[in-house]
């Protein structure tokens, strides 16, 4: 997976959490992932399909993601709380959109599906050409990690490609 | 959160009301809380383009917060529906899909601005302001959130 496609989801996702948690990120580890995916916890996935295809997670342990919904919310929430389920879909609205914004203005186009909770313990095992990237974010109210997998969708390059011609 | 000078109706001295349309409850509340820091008023809520146009029919609001990707009908569709039956309507679009193409798209079927988000409290009140123009007037009294 070429850096290109991942840098902006980093500037994104650094972006959105230092804003949102008014706190200074930093990016921790940055390991590419050849198993299968594992929960951390409460997690949000957006599906993209058009030039560049995969999927984004955006994942934290359940006592992280009752601090980041609460620190948003005002109050402290229950860890019950629906609040949390979609606190952690909207972070990843932004992550996605900020990010998406950044590589439809360099020529790529997307189509991004609603999020939805990811419930099982383990996701699909990466491919060859898809391989997945999780990046920690260390903020100070936990770490938050992102499993990146996307690939280009070479069919649609190529017609892009032959039209351009 | 941030406080700051209340905005208000020029015409009136009443709050400036709103409606928030967003699908995501997160965005909504969060919206919300920043109205009233702002000394406004929570008009109604809707969680999709189609059910903003009956929202906008029923309580005619001063300005309307609305996001882009939604279910049933997307923002700016709804934008557009909006502004043709009522063209004084001013519309505030607020995405965190914020690329040109959709700037662009958005401004052409009748949205006055765009804010992109993560919102940032103080730009939507520049804009907020500004997009009032006349209409709005900043009091010395702070928002609710003060």
């Amino acid at each position: 997976m070429k850096m290109e496609l991942i840098q902006p989801f980093i500037n994104a996702a650094d972006a959105v959490l230092s804003q949102g948690l008014q706190c200074t990120t930093k990016v921790g580890n940055l390991t590419m992932e050849e198993d299968a995916y594992r929960r951390k916890g409460v997690a949000g996935m957006i599906a993209l399909t058009g030039d560049i295809e995969g999927r984004i997670v955006l994942d934290m342990e359940p006592q992280t993601a009752v601090k980041v919904a609460s620190h948003y919310a005002g109050a402290e929430l229950p860890e019950s709380d629906a609040l949390i389920k979609e606190t952690i879909f909207e972070l990843a609205n932004q992550v996605v959109g900020n990010a998406i914004s950044a590589l439809n203005d360099q020529g790529f186009h997307f189509r991004v599906h609603p999020p939805h909770l990811l419930t099982a313990e383990q996701g699909d095992k990466t491919s060859e050409d898809t391989e997945a990237l999780m990046i920690c974010f260390e903020t100070s109210l936990g770490n938050v990690f992102m499993n990146v997998a996307l690939r280009y969708n070479k069919r649609r390059m190529a017609d892009h490609a032959a039209v351009g011609a | 959160m941030e406080q700051f000078a209340a905005v208000k109706r020029s015409k009136d001295g009443q709050p400036v009301r709103y409606l928030i349309v967003d699908d995501s409850v997160f965005a909504r509340k969060n919206l919300a809380r920043m109205i009233e820091t702002f000394g406004g008023q929570v008009a109604a809520e809707a969680g999709d383009g189609l059910t903003a146009i009956s929202e906008f029919d029923r309580t005619h609001p001063d300005i309307v917060l609305m996001d882009i990707t939604m279910p049933q009908m997307e923002g700016i569709e709804a934008a557009e529906r909006i502004v043709q039956q009522h063209p004084e309507a001013r519309i505030v679009m607020v995405s965190s899909v914020g690329y040109q193409e959709n700037i662009v798209a958005a401004l052409q079927r009748g949205a006055r601005h765009f804010v992109q988000k993560p919102v940032k409290p103080e730009v939507l009140y520049e804009v907020i302001k500004y997009v009032l123009g006349e209409d709005g007037a900043v009091t010395n009294a702070a928002g609710a959130g003060a």
